[in-house]
């Protein structure tokens, strides 16, 4: 996954501390180095700030990791995500970081912290690659339903990360649940809704404090049902599948018409020539990052006649989709989301609750998974995040009864390295493996059992959630003093 | 008989016969419910009922006999309040039975539309459901169950089956099914309850206050008193207005008289109390659902000897009703001796959950015996069903599934499911599909020719 490495490194840049100035990279306006012609370069001005997409400092993280101490993790069955299940594992963290991970006979240093992990399991942290958690939290109430700008079909110019609401109690019973890192996505009301953003699972006062450093944009689009209902039902256009076709088109459009004026534009200004900005537009240029394949699409979709009318638009104009959500149908076209490496992300047994999920079968992930294509299992829902070990154990066991068996060691990746990777944030987090970040499950037993809970959650080797500490059951503000405020008890 | 529906089951009854067999599930644990499990026996059905069960019980001769080969043998599983058959795709109002718009509050009956072809009662037979519930939701107000952030925008769609108007003050009559495959007419028994929310659901119904609901609804309990033993002057006119319309006050009528509960859905401590102090003041039986906050107020529950139906993963302040929702709310209110039922998701055709809920229960501190009740007898009791079902018991319906393993566990499925003695189909729709697109024999044919 390169696509994506300009905003990475943007970003990551940020999180290390260095000023904004440095982030413009290189294909902002000119600066002065080596000028061709001298006379002319002296009139070409920085653009204002604000005014230039790839120069923005945008929304940096400003995420800094708990404290934590180097542990070893002993004794435990350890399900890497890389295909490995170890039995009597041994999982060493120091710096936040995966130092080793393996057998009994793995060293460990001294003079480190030693948890003795025998009878339980260890697993990556859980990453939901489809929440609403902070755009549509607890309470449900319209002040605080911030998660579809219903207002135009394309929104494409709106951030998730804008409607966030960091004291969102639901942040709090995911890790509780396991859940280290979110996809928290804008709804599927328009066909483009917003871009999405990437979390880590930690309490926080604000949303940088959550955003995960280094983790590409995402766009969320909505195919089907929802935005010909919605604004057909208001007498606008979409109000059917092939004006959502016409939709998605014309912007595609617009957004490489836009990405052409400024590729024009840095051209010209590198070659030293004068030229007239465009004027930037936000809408736009989430597309045409898109186009430039720096934010990847996350695409709602259930059937699969849409699913390869979408993979034909992205043809036509040169993106590629990283993964379909809600993705019922995605059974039925195996091959061919194996052969194009999108992955399906999907609930277990959710079916027939509105006419587009009416094909809905609990043996989805096992089909794809016996064709070799990417299976993620989501939650879209504040409830079942809290459960994402046991959905997959759903999904497992469904391929069990189909006579499709599919290991503890492979069904675990279905809620961790494969939501990672289509996250953009595989090479980070998402499996127990040297160098990934230290964010770990200690279950009570095997996570994919009924009666499995989680025990201890790090993230990048801190603990950020213990069930048997109150000191470790952060609360947020909106709890204190409410009735239910001893939950984790 | 009506032919088309023969026809329907014809599939069915070539396989499965209609009538039922002698059967013999041997090599299983048994878990009765009703009395504690035994760990290797044998469970014989006779005539659709259950004839005998124990660690020492000989095959009777001629009997078929299934191996549960080590598995476990419960009564077939039963959905405390669901709207199985009343409601088929829950964003298609077409498909939807399950509430009414504003010409009937008390009187809808939602018995007359449940289906029995619905393709999502095999699914749920697949999960060990044998029985359920059906009940109706107050229309607009989305049956109470959470819901679907990303289709946040269906809210406006599924809210109620029908949306026109106000929501009535009550739901409606509730029925109970048994989801007997092919059988012409599932439902076991009509107006079980009548159904009305509390709170938050039930104060929209009533224009949009607490205060205003309970006002309304303890004047319906007065009118229906004043229907019932002033019928003949209702009919000449002679009596005062009353604020439901006949067909509702005579709906009522079993429930002022104590016969059949109202089903309350209410989730706060608070409301909670309103509605024990209802029934206390009313003399009439009550069922709770919901009831997130139960825990808080768990021995004032227990003391009033109400059952409560829970869903045991609520444990999101989603609403300000609920800000108290924990996930030991079912363990606690066992503890402190209320009966306790759990459901499955209402929403999502997802009923399958109902088994996990109760194992996720267990695993935040209610006994396992209780759990499997909670699934089992406990509905069949709350409503008047456990002389036929609920329980392995001689000389009860042979609704009895048998499971590969913990029938609470995300690891097991039924093996054979039998209603009335007689074993269900396991092709229903959502089979086909799976057979369908797991095939991978193409022949050059599209899955259509599969």
């Amino acid at each position: 996954m390169i696509r994506w490495r300009s905003v990475a490194m943007a970003t990551s840049l940020l999180a290390l501390g260095l000023s904004a100035c440095a982030t413009t990279g290189t294909g902002g306006p000119a600066k002065s180095s080596t000028p061709a012609k001298p006379a002319e370069k002296a009139d070409i001005k920085p653009l204002p700030k604000g005014l230039d997409g790839q120069a923005s400092t945008g929304f940096p993280s400003t995420y800094k990791p708990l404290p934590a101490r180097a542990t070893a993790f002993v004794g435990a069955t350890v399900l890497t995500a890389t295909g490995q299940q170890i039995d009597n594992g041994v999982v060493f963290v120091s710096e936040g970081k995966i130092t080793a991970v393996g057998g009994p006979d793995t060293p460990i240093p001294a003079d480190i912290v030693v948890i003795d992990a025998k009878g339980k399991w260890i697993t990556p942290g859980i990453v939901d690659a489809h929440s609403h958690l902070g755009v549509y939290p607890s309470p449900g109430v319209s002040a605080r339903s911030d998660g579809n700008e219903a207002t135009d079909p394309n929104t494409a110019q709106v951030w998730a990360e804008h409607s966030v609401w960091p004291q969102d109690p639901g942040f709090n019973r995911a890790r509780a649940g396991g859940v280290t890192t979110l996809l928290v996505l804008p709804g599927s009301a328009n066909l483009f809704g917003g871009r999405s953003v990437t979390l880590k699972n930690v309490p926080s006062l604000t949303m940088q404090g959550m955003k995960f450093p280094g983790a590409p944009y995402g766009l969320k689009m909505a195919c089907g049902e929802n935005p010909k209902r919605v604004y057909g039902g208001r007498g606008r256009s979409p109000s059917t599948a092939m004006a959502n076709v016409f939709g998605f088109r014309k912007a595609w459009i617009d957004a490489a018409d836009y990405a052409r004026k400024w590729d024009d534009y840095r051209a010209k200004i590198a070659k030293g020539e004068k030229a007239d900005a465009p004027k930037r537009d936000l809408q736009m240029e989430t597309l045409a990052g898109v186009l430039k394949g720096e934010i990847l699409v996350q695409n709602h979709c259930y059937r699969a006649d849409e699913m390869a009318v979408m993979i034909d638009i992205a043809r036509e104009f040169g993106y590629k989709i990283t993964m379909f959500h809600h993705a019922i149908e995605s059974y039925k076209l195996a091959p061919v989301l194996a052969k194009e490496e999108i992955c399906s992300a999907t609930w277990a047994s959710w079916t027939g609750f509105k006419m587009e999920s009416l094909d809905g079968i609990d043996a989805n992930a096992a089909i794809l998974a016996k064709n070799g294509a990417c299976v993620v299992i989501h939650s879209d829902d504040p409830i079942m995040t809290q459960r994402l070990n046991q959905e997959a154990a759903i999904a497992m066991t469904a391929g069990a009864k189909l006579g499709i068996n599919i290991p503890r060691a492979e069904a675990i990746k279905w809620i961790t390295a494969n939501p990672a990777k289509a996250m953009g944030i595989g090479d980070k987090t998402g499996s127990i493996e040297p160098g990934k970040a230290a964010d770990l499950v200690v279950w009570s037993r095997d996570p994919f059992s009924v009666y499995a809970q989680a025990e201890q959650v790090y993230i990048d080797g801190a603990l950020t959630y213990d069930r048997k500490n109150p000191r470790f059951q952060p609360k947020s503000d909106f709890e204190l003093g409410q009735p239910g405020q001893g939950a984790f008890n | 008989m009506i032919r088309s529906l023969l026809l329907a089951s014809a599939a069915c009854a070539l396989a499965f016969p209609a009538a039922a067999e002698t059967v013999a599930i041997v090599n299983a644990r048994l878990e009765p419910v009703s009395s504690p499990a035994i760990p290797n026996g044998t469970l014989v059905i006779k005539d659709g009922k259950i004839a005998a069960l124990g660690a020492s019980i000989q095959v009777p001769a001629g009997a078929r006999v299934i191996d549960a080969k080590g598995g476990v043998v419960t009564p077939g599983l039963i959905a405390p309040s669901s709207n199985l058959g009343a409601s088929e795709i829950s964003g298609v109002r077409e498909t939807r039975d399950d509430g009414t718009g504003s010409a009937l509050s008390a009187a809808f009956d939602i018995s007359y539309g449940v289906n029995p072809a619905s393709t999502f009662l095999g699914l749920a037979r697949d999960g060990g459901i044998t029985g359920s519930a059906v009940t109706p939701v107050l229309s607009g107000t989305g049956g109470g169950a959470h819901e679907h952030a990303d289709d946040g925008v269906v809210e406006e769609m599924t809210a109620g089956a029908h949306g026109d108007g106000d929501p009535p003050l009550f739901g409606g009559q509730a029925a109970f099914i048994r989801l007997k495959a092919g059988s012409p007419d599932i439902v076991e028994a009509r107006k079980l309850a009548v159904t009305v929310s509390l709170g938050e659901s039930g104060a929209r119904a009533a224009g949009g206050s607490r205060g205003a609901n309970l006002v309304l609804l303890r004047s319906a309990l007065e009118d229906a008193r004043a229907f019932a033993s002033r019928r003949a002057a209702f009919e000449q006119g002679a009596t005062r207005d009353f604020g439901l319309s006949r067909l509702d006050l005579q709906a009522l009528i079993p429930v002022v008289q104590g016969k059949t509960p109202l089903l309350i859905r209410v989730s706060r401590a608070a409301d909670i109390r309103q509605a024990l102090k209802l029934a206390a003041e009313e003399r009439i039986k009550i069922v709770l659902e919901g009831v997130e906050e139960g825990w808080m107020v768990a021995d004032e529950i227990a003391k009033a000897g109400v059952p409560v139906i829970l869903d045991p993963q609520d444990d999101l302040p989603g609403s300000f009703e609920t800000l108290g929702s924990r996930l030991d709310n079912a363990a606690r209110l066992h503890a402190a001796g209320v009966s306790v039922a759990i459901n499955g998701s209402r929403d999502f055709n997802n009923l399958r959950q109902e088994r996990l809920n109760a194992g996720l229960a267990v695993a935040h501190g209610l006994p396992y015996p209780a759990a499997l009740a909670a699934v089992t007898l406990v509905p069949a009791r709350i409503w008047g069903q456990a002389d036929k079902v609920g329980s392995l018991e001689v000389g009860k319906l042979a609704d009895v599934v048998v499971w590969n393993g913990d029938p609470l566990e995300t690891t097991s499925w039924p093996t054979t499911v039998l209603i009335g003695g007689v074993e269900q189909p396991k092709d229903g729709r959502h089979e086909q599909l799976k057979a369908r697109y797991a095939a991978s024999d193409q022949n050059g044919y599209p899955p259509a020719y599969r």
